[in-house]
């Protein structure tokens, strides 16, 4: 028998709590995905905690990015993609009929790799959703929003006085931490992260780490890195992912210090990927 | 958002408890001392009963540090600290080892006559606890000299340990009966010698913390 699959025999199933005394945000059940006739997730069950970071982690095609955009059904937009199982936020399955996805993309967030503003001013490119979305009431409401927003990012001393400004104008750090302030503005539950920091330099990926730390109180946070040292620092569980399975997930900790798959350890210890 | 990284805060945490270890090694040191000094046989059983709290610290910092090292991969000074931490946790724990050893020593003590009045070993006491709270002044605030200081010391602990063994030999030679009590002032001597040892280890780590200069066993 491989070592894979001894590894996935032995897995228990995720326990109905994630973590002692944190309430499941997410929980996914036997999750299987495809690209047209290629399976790229194969059953996968998962809880992802409230309030706490989860960080998937896994060698580049390992499915671990796949699996965060089945969390806002981010998926759907690519033609010949096919889910089965099931992924319920807060009890209320994703897949399951008549849910509005437009809704559910504004309780989950993402930010993506690159940051992607609009082109268009800072306050624009905050206010865009927070409008479309009927989320304020005249324009100090408005105004309150973005401001909020922009703090919780901690870019708000940093562009406050050029609002009206190009968002294009900013560094490729701020540009992401606006992409961060975009995404709260619509007041999500839950924010998934696609590698944030890859395209960044150290200074402007620390601040994006820190903020991820400052986040966790009021967010649900999900993030992809390819990073392990910084799944290693953000993240207070770590699911790791190959060949579009999930290996071992556990508290951040556990899995660097003493995994329980020797997958994850050949892993973690840079022995393969 | 706070401008100190999470990461310089666990740091801070760490050396928090690190101190409040030391703290405790310190407290228990002076208290197994003077259990034997005033002959108090109830504060040589709660010395002999309380080392459970610095147990759980020794475990406690070491995890920390695990921790520390296997999520943020530090590096510099911040990855000398954590090693740093790693030595000074267990010479603290045996400093607290220590106190324990002298406390049985002082109860078996405590059930003969004195051999003498103690002069030397309260004077061995203070310099070993003046070497641990300025080796761990030296770690706080990151005093490479203080830290020297502590290392000159030693030579003076060794020299009374000495004064100690030869004094007692003395009653020992007149008198049998004296042998036993003799053998625990001895044992005590010895122990107060050890602590002075690792209060210099944490001195030289504190050395090693802050400038990376390795002073163990005179590799300057």
């Amino acid at each position: 028998m491989s070592t894979l699959a001894t590894a996935l025999q032995a897995r228990p199933e995720p326990p109905a709590v994630a973590e002692a005394g944190r309430p499941c945000k997410i929980a996914v059940r036997d999750l299987h995905f495809h690209y047209g006739p290629k399976r790229a997730l194969e059953n996968i069950s998962l809880d992802i905690p409230a309030n706490l970071v989860t960080a998937f982690i896994g060698p580049s095609g390992c499915g671990k990015s796949t699996f965060l955009r089945t969390l806002n059904r981010m998926n759907d937009i690519i033609a010949g993609t096919r889910v089965e199982g099931s992924v319920k936020i807060d009890g209320q399955d994703i897949y399951g009929g008549g849910l509005d996805v437009v809704a559910l993309r504004r309780r989950v967030g993402m930010v993506f790799q690159k940051s992607n503003p609009f082109p268009k001013s800072i306050f624009e490119n905050v206010a865009y959703g927070v409008r479309l979305n009927g989320l304020a009431k005249g324009r100090s409401e408005l105004q309150g929003r973005v401001e909020e927003s922009l703090r919780q990012a901690a870019i708000w001393d940093e562009v406050k006085d050029r609002l009206h400004e190009s968002a294009l104008a900013l560094s490729g750090g701020q540009q992401q931490r606006l992409c961060i302030a975009r995404a709260l503005a619509v007041k999500p539950d839950v924010l998934l992260m696609d590698e944030p920091a890859s395209a960044l330099d150290p200074i402007a990926t620390q601040r994006i780490e820190e903020l991820i730390y400052q986040l966790k109180s009021t967010y649900t946070i999900v993030i992809v890195t390819h990073n392990m040292q910084q799944a290693a620092r953000v993240s207070d569980r770590t699911a790791f992912f190959w060949l579009g399975r999930l290996v071992e997930v556990g508290p951040t900790d556990r899995i660097f210090t003493n995994p329980s798959e020797k997958l994850t350890e050949d892993y973690v210890t840079g022995r393969f990927g | 958002m706070a401008t100190v990284p999470h990461f310089q805060e666990e740091l801070d945490h760490l050396k928090a408890r690190l101190l409040e270890m030391g703290g405790l090694a310190e407290d228990r040191v002076r208290s197994a001392i003077r259990a034997l000094v005033d002959r108090d046989l109830s504060l040589v059983e709660q010395v002999l009963g309380g080392d459970t709290p610095i147990n759980q610290l020794h475990i406690e910092i070491d995890s920390r540090c695990v921790k520390l090292l296997a999520l943020h991969q530090p590096m510099a000074v911040d990855l000398r600290s954590i090693l740093s931490a790693v030595k000074i946790n267990t010479d603290l724990e045996r400093v607290g080892d220590l106190a324990i050893n002298i406390a049985e020593a002082a109860l078996r003590y405590l059930g003969h006559a004195p051999v003498k009045e103690l002069i030397d070993i309260p004077r061995m006491a203070d310099i070993a606890h003046g070497m641990l709270r300025d080796a761990l002044d030296a770690f706080v605030k990151r005093d490479v000299a203080l830290a020297q200081e502590v290392l000159d010391a030693d030579d003076a602990l060794d020299a009374l340990k000495t004064q100690v063994f030869r004094e007692l030999l003395t009653y020992m030679l007149q008198d049998p009966h004296t042998i036993e009590p003799s053998l625990d002032l001895i044992l005590v001597s010895r122990h107060l010698e050890r602590i002075g040892d690792h209060a210099t280890n944490i001195a030289e780590d504190v050395i090693f913390m802050v400038s990376a200069r390795d002073v163990r066993h005179h590799a300057h």
